[in-house]
């Protein structure tokens, strides 16, 4: 579903990402962790293709095209989803609102007719049930007020409604209660299927135990440096990326 | 850069959809202003003698008074820079010619006006109308066409083009031309009251609530043209009445005048409710052509009870300067203004509104959403008075400002003159702006750059849009995001 070849991208001048290769199948989920600034979000965010980011060197092919030379919202036609890091909040537009103009807007540019008002009621109370929300969030202001936890939440609730293929989580755990990190992990998990693909940014290795990874890679310095299964993540948490970035410089000498 | 400004330009210069021009017989008075021009309109329209002489002594008082634009900076009022207007040089007075008295039905209008209507969007033919909306339809100087006259007659409703109304209602007219906005006023609309051409008239009788919307579209066609038309809208006991205007020009390279003058009076438990949706062509980006939007509208509340509210959607012009007023003289009367005004490419706008409390329990509201975008500029400005006799009045403002990029401008200027103790006056006022950040969120989602700044813009300004006749607020917010396409790069 996805290949990322030695991609190499940054912000203007300086270089964030050092040749990334990454392959994510139908079906499977990836979690990638790492220390902070090791340039999780920056990959997550050229994926979705945030103009900030240039890419240099390298390609990303999704579904046999080419990634990087499509416009954001044709990315997102194309199934890419990104739940962020830090949800941005749209004043004066409330959330029914901009999901159903964001769902109608992928259904057109895929030749689907529109949902209508009412029936995109009947589909959103479904999805909201699932993320255990209230009701009374659609007519709020998309991320306006929201606690950390509700925006998390209101981010998988956009994935529900949206149902991509290649689904981006940018620490969607972070922040979150214990009750919440279920929610969200038994969201993720009932979204998921044999057609789709995940790719799940965490710094904590209890997410892993509610969505168990396929894979897990460690990202450092722009770079992924080790990759295992799901053991590799017990093992991060017992022993922190001391040993990995001993053995990684030891490795580059 | 330069290229990219460029792009923008096309982008959007290209998206000002009403720039054609209607190739028709005209019949214009020579440019320039003097006594005989105001003498050749007055003729023309077969007006009596009192109206002459109220035109020209408006003229007289014009010849007196200073071009704002001319004043010392310190005393200019609005926050808008134009070069100077040759008032020689501007034609006063156009009009599609016709044979005879004009047109007594459909019938006899000139296919090619009825055509241009159709392509406005306004269809003028009796089978095509919008239902429940009449329309008076003004060409250049004249009233082209009023539809549904008759069966506004049955309910007592006189609704006529400004024209007609002095030739059939001259004693109302009488007694209501300039008794809102004085000829002495301020410049244009001296200017206005000496050389108006057409407009619309609208009389609501005791008790009567309007069977339906009254309308009124404007349309500027004629070159070196200025266009003022003068609207009188009266609402007598009890009287309830919906009003709506729009208005579009030609793209033209050289700058055109509007000076109208709008009038209302509302007596007691009266209301009007009048919504403008300005769309007059706003030039390019580097300034050149576009419309001086300069109006003076103002609506007496006379009576007890009585309630005036403004509606704009002002997103044309290349410079707007206009501040719909209510002078709230009835005990317990309401004045409301609801505003958004969008300046993108070169436009410039200062608008806002004057509250007036005179009566005792008065209330006003003024709420107040600005827009720039490239390097468009855009000002509030609001005055609200409270007089010594006005008991308990109350006026909340909440003026809110949008920025889209960075080479754009808001400004806000609320002026505050309190002098009765018992007054409550609250104001607020934020400014925010259009992230990248948020563009690329909806993106994310599938939503197009042009669909989310006009989700965001549309979001911002819900409040006045809902104040809009349902029939009007689709157009406004389709207009709002046409405005501002190719506003973020
Ligand atoms: N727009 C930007 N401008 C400048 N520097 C940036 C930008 N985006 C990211 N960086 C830098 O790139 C590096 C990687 O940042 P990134 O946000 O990708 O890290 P991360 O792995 O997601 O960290 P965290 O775990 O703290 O979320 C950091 O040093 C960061 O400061
Ligand atoms: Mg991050």
């Amino acid at each position: 579903m996805l290949e990322i070849r030695n991609l190499h991208a940054g912000v203007e001048g300086a270089e964030i990402l050092h040749g990334i290769n990454l392959t994510v199948n139908a079906g499977e989920i990836h979690a990638i962790m790492g220390p902070n600034g090791s340039g999780k979000s920056t990959l997550a965010q050229v994926l979705a293709g945030h103009e900030a980011y240039s890419v240099t060197e390298g390609e990303v092919i999704y579904e046999g095209q080419d990634l990087i030379d499509m416009d954001p919202d044709e990315r997102a036609a194309q199934g890419v989803f990104l739940a962020f890091q830090y949800p941005v909040e749209i004043p004066g537009v409330n959330s029914a609102y901009f999901l159903r103009t964001a769902l109608n807007a992928l259904r057109t540019a895929r030749d689907e007719e529109e949902v209508d008002a009412i029936d995109f009621l009947t589909l959103i109370r479904d999805k909201l049930k699932l993320v255990e929300m209230d009701e009374k969030f659609l007519k709020r202001s998309v991320n306006e007020g929201f606690s950390g936890g509700e925006k998390k939440r209101h981010e998988i609730l956009q994935m529900a409604v949206l149902e991509p293929r290649l689904s981006i989580l940018d620490e969607t755990d972070s922040g979150l209660d214990i009750d919440a990190l279920r929610v969200v992990a038994n969201g993720v998990n009932t979204l998921h299927s044999a057609d789709k693909a995940a790719i799940v940014v965490t710094h904590y290795q209890r997410l892993l135990n509610n969505i168990v990874p396929d894979f897990v890679h460690v990202m450092l310095d722009g770079r992924i440096v080790q990759s295992g299964d799901k053991t590799l993540a017990l093992e991060l948490e017992e022993k922190g990326y001391d040993w990995i970035k001993e053995e990684h410089a030891t490795h580059s000498v | 850069m330069s290229s990219q400004t460029q792009e923008l330009e096309t982008l959007a210069t290209s998206d000002y959809k009403f720039g054609w021009v209607t190739d028709i017989e005209q019949e214009s008075a020579p440019p320039g202003l003097n006594e005989d021009i105001i003498r050749f309109i007055s003729e023309k329209k077969n007006e009596p003698d009192w109206l002459l002489e109220w035109r020209l002594k408006a003229y007289r008082h014009w010849l007196t008074m200073t071009d704002p634009l001319k004043r010392k900076k310190s005393e200019q009022w609005a926050m808008v820079t134009y070069p100077d207007i040759d008032y020689q040089s501007i034609v006063y007075y156009s009009a599609p010619k016709q044979a005879g008295d004009g047109p007594a039905s459909l019938d006899e209008v000139d296919p090619e006006l009825l055509a241009t209507y159709e392509k406005l969007g306004i269809p003028l033919e009796e089978q095509k109308m919008l239902a429940g909306v009449a329309v008076d339809a003004v060409f250049d100087s004249v009233s082209v066409a009023t539809t549904f006259k008759e069966t506004l007659a049955e309910a007592g409703v006189i609704f006529c083009s400004f024209s007609e109304a002095v030739q059939d209602h001259p004693d109302l007219v009488r007694q209501y031309l300039g008794s809102v906005v004085p000829h002495t006023d301020n410049y244009f609309a001296a200017l206005n009251s000496a050389v108006f051409s057409d407009g619309s008239f609208c009389y609501i009788p005791k008790g009567v609530r309007c069977p339906m919307e009254l309308s009124t579209y404007f349309r500027i066609n004629a070159a070196n043209t200025g266009q003022f038309e003068r609207t009188l809208v009266i609402a007598e006991e009890g009287a309830y009445v919906s009003y709506l205007e729009g208005c579009t020009a030609p793209m033209r390279d050289e700058n055109q005048l509007h000076a109208a003058v709008v009038e209302l009076v509302a007596l007691d438990n009266a209301q009007i409710k009048y919504s403008t949706v300005q769309n007059w062509y706003p030039g390019d980006i580097d300034g050149k052509g576009g419309i001086y939007n300069f109006v003076t509208k103002r609506g007496a509340c006379r009576g007890a009870n009585s309630k005036i509210s403004w509606t704009q959607v002002e997103t044309g012009s290349a410079i707007t300067w206009k501040y719909p007023s209510c002078i709230l003289q009835g005990d317990n009367s309401v004045g409301e203004f609801y505003s958004v005004a969008v300046t993108s490419l070169k436009q410039q706008a200062d608008t806002g509104t004057k509250m007036i409390h005179i009566g005792k329990n008065t209330r006003s509201t003024i709420i107040s959403k600005g827009i720039s975008a490239l390097l468009g500029q855009n000002t509030y400005r609001g005055a609200v008075q409270v007089l010594k006799g006005a008991h308990n009045a109350r006026n909340f403002t909440q003026c809110d400002s949008m920025l889209i990029g960075d080479q754009c401008g808001a400004h806000t200027f609320p002026y505050i003159d309190v002098r009765n103790p018992s007054a409550h006056v609250e104001h607020e006022a934020t400014t925010s702006k259009i992230g990248e950040d948020q563009i690329f969120y909806c993106n994310q989602r599938g939503i197009s750059t042009e669909d989310a700044v006009s989700m965001i813009v549309n979001g911002f300004c819900k409040e006045v849009l809902a104040e809009l006749p349902m029939e009007f607020a689709v157009e406004a917010q389709k207009l709002l995001g046409i405005s501002l396409e190719g506003s973020v790069g």
